[in-house]
């Protein structure tokens, strides 16, 4: 085969021969060194990169963890208990763990709303979208089977409702739930399995964000204005300007995690998983993971079981056609007087069922959550197809470079009048 | 969108807190060990472990606790194994195939009051007694859940119908305990010289169980101010230069 005429080539005949049989370097290069970012691309764009940093930190420590643990009904929670008290650092690796968790879910959401406010979803970048929904679904799987495995009370009773839900499907339901706990009742068998699947579907996990990665470096990233790198002066390269401010989001988002795992490492967890699981006692109120609250108030709020179980897998799965419901062309909020409100109240209605899923189904809170329920699927079914016919939007800048030289000029003027008083 | 990130930030933590609201008509105690560079006061967990042996083990067990963590809070050597001694335990079997038993060893979990829950729930009214090891956690606010509770049987208000063998407390979810009241003043005699009254003996046993169901608490509290110090410096390194890079870009 004739050598390719692009091969690159490096002063280290180390880099090179490696370049030439694998070309891995100019690869990274090309999407880690000289990719383009847009110039203006706020501190939003960095959550991706704390994502993905979180991954790892989750997948790293969840070995170590795996090494200690055993899943076995009676020995479980004593294992989990093992390794915080005798296992060097135990209580460091699980407290990440768990925490990690938590504000992997935080950081998730928040590049979620952030795709979602500034139209990141939109073409060309449907699929990547797609993929990020799927990396989603495959998380709140993986949360639900790693909740389950220090066998507390939560565990259990959080695993029975769940996997309940499943015999609300007609025909195959019962046969279906019988299936995924491998047994009439949860068991053994359950936490095996559920151990098992917790281990793989986080390297799962893993592959789908590469694919999600690669895809956004198609297309490159969106940005604030919403319109597309124009010329070179619209850009900056990813090393170092992104990178740079990637690693001054990884610093804030450290001192926060740290102040959680090291001075309220419970703060976040449900005091009754550290009781063990114990079929005869049900706990007094049964709560999901918080940050699958909002998705429980729906199943909550509708009082057939099917219905609830539809809804609230219709909830995640609607997302899947974002792209297709929103009818405008303009992507950034910021440009959509209108839909801009809209979007906004959508984020806080997501709270608000959150805070609801989180409270005893009954009295006021179920009367929030029915609203709350009506408001996300009314927004997203009818509002996003219909503003974006009747709305107009404001007129977009001529180019990234533009809004950006614009921008830095106000800066500039506020300054030097501050300078002035 | 600004506002909107802070409104997220402020939320996103506070879900289970304010969950938790509930709870915050509860009195709050101040703890030794409570804040960001709070310690165990060492001599109220020993005098708490006393008061646990002498009383709450008569029907809890904490099985978690190895007699050897004791040296974490201040016992020597000598004295963990003259404490380990006091206990039997089942050990076996033997060459002869028999189960023997001996004096417990520094390297043996705490000795239960029961062989079983049902012989603990047979001596108790038929309600079982929870194990202690990781009590503080288990319950919402735990440390101060628990002070309030030992120190919360009252007489019930006129009216209020009391099962039989149950007690009345203020802060037990339903106001009826099955614990009959476990602490009084002078029930334990401490060697220091403290005044032994119930609410010095609760605060004392309370300490214990919050070592016992977090004996990492210092070292982790150790760590943290470093790993946070770490952040704010490298934080603060990687903002000059990053103002420098962007300089030329803006």
């Amino acid at each position: 085969m004739e050598k390719s005429p692009e091969t690159r080539r490096y002063k280290n005949s180390f880099l090179n021969w490696i370049e030439y049989r694998l070309p891995i370097i100019s690869y990274m290069e090309k999407e880690y060194g000289d990719y383009p970012m847009p110039k203006n691309c706020n501190y939003f764009w960095s959550f991706g990169a704390l994502a993905s940093i979180l991954l790892v930190v989750l997948i790293v420590s969840g070995i170590f963890l795996a090494m200690h643990y055993t899943p076995h009904t009676d020995m479980a929670f004593d294992s989990v208990e093992r390794i915080m008290r005798d296992v060097n650092y135990g209580w460091l690796l699980r407290y990440m763990h768990s925490n990690g968790a938590a504000f992997f879910f935080i950081i998730v959401y928040i590049h979620i709303l952030r795709g979602m406010y500034y139209g990141s979803y939109k073409y060309p970048r449907e699929l990547n979208w797609i993929l990020g929904v799927f990396i989603y679904l495959l998380m709140m799987a993986t949360s639900f089977l790693g909740y389950v495995l220090p066998w507390g009370q939560m565990s259990y009773w959080g695993a029975t409702v769940i996997t309940n839900l499943f015999s609300a499907i007609p025909v195959i339901g019962e046969g279906l739930k019988t299936w995924i706990l491998g047994d009439y009742t949860l068991g053994n068998a359950t936490l095996n399995r559920f151990f098992a699947l917790h281990y793989v579907l986080p390297f799962v996990i893993f592959g789908v964000v590469g694919l999600h990665i690669a895809a956004v470096h198609v297309h490159g990233s969106n940005n604030p204005t919403g319109i597309d790198i124009k010329s070179k002066d619209d850009s900056v390269k990813f090393f170092p300007y992104m990178l740079v401010k990637d690693t001054l989001a990884t610093c804030v988002l450290g001192v926060v995690i740290a102040v959680v795992i090291f001075f309220g490492p419970n703060l976040m967890a449900e005091v009754d998983n550290y009781i063990p699981a114990d079929p005869l006692v049900t706990p007094s109120h049964i709560v999901a993971n918080w940050y699958l609250a909002p998705f429980y108030a729906i199943l909550r709020a509708i009082p057939d079981k099917l219905g609830g179980v539809t809804l609230m897998f219709g909830a995640i799965l609607i997302l899947f056609v974002l792209p297709w419901l929103d009818t405008s062309k303009t992507k950034s909020c910021n440009y959509r007087p209108v839909y801009k409100w809209f979007m906004m109240l959508f984020f806080v209605n997501f709270f608000i069922l959150g805070y609801v899923g989180m409270k005893p189904a009954e009295g006021i809170y179920l009367l929030i959550a029915r609203l709350g329920l009506i408001y996300y699927f009314g927004f997203l079914l009818v509002l996003t197809p219909l503003i974006g016919k009747i709305e107009t939007p404001k007129s977009l800048p001529a180019s990234i470079s533009d809004f950006f030289m614009n921008k830095g000029n106000n800066i500039k003027e506020s300054k030097s009048e501050t300078e002035l008083h | 969108m600004r506002i909107l990130l802070i409104a997220i930030i402020f939320l996103l933590p506070n879900y289970n807190l304010l969950a938790e609201n509930s709870n915050s008509s509860k009195p709050k105690h101040k703890w030794s060990f409570s804040g960001f560079t709070g310690t165990f006061d060492r001599a109220s967990v020993q005098r708490g472990l006393k008061v646990y042996r002498e009383v709450c083990s008569g029907c809890h067990s904490m099985k978690l606790l190895y007699y050897r963590d004791l040296i974490d809070i201040g016992f020597s050597k000598e004295q963990v194994k003259a404490i380990a001694a006091d206990y039997t335990i089942i050990d076996g079997p033997n060459d002869e195939g028999e189960m023997f038993e001996r004096p417990a060893r520094p390297s043996d979990r705490f000795v239960s009051p029961f062989a079983n829950e049902q012989e603990a729930r047979v001596s108790n009214n038929g309600a079982y007694p929870p194990d202690l090891s990781v009590i503080t956690k288990a319950r919402k606010n735990g440390v101060d859940y628990l002070y309030n509770l030992l120190l919360g049987y009252k007489e019930p208000p006129e009216g209020f119908e009391i099962g039989e063998g149950m007690y009345y407390n203020k802060w037990i979810e339903g106001n009826q305990i099955a614990m009959a009241p476990p602490l009084d003043e002078g029930y334990v005699d401490y060697d220091d010289g403290t005044e032994n009254t119930l609410p010095q003996l609760a605060e004392d046993v309370v300490t214990f169980l919050a070592w016992s169901a977090e004996p990492e608490l210092e070292i982790r509290k150790k760590i943290g101010i470093k790993v946070i110090l770490f952040f704010i410096i490298f934080g603060i390194i990687i903002y000059l230069i990053k103002q420098r890079l962007w300089r030329d870009v803006n």
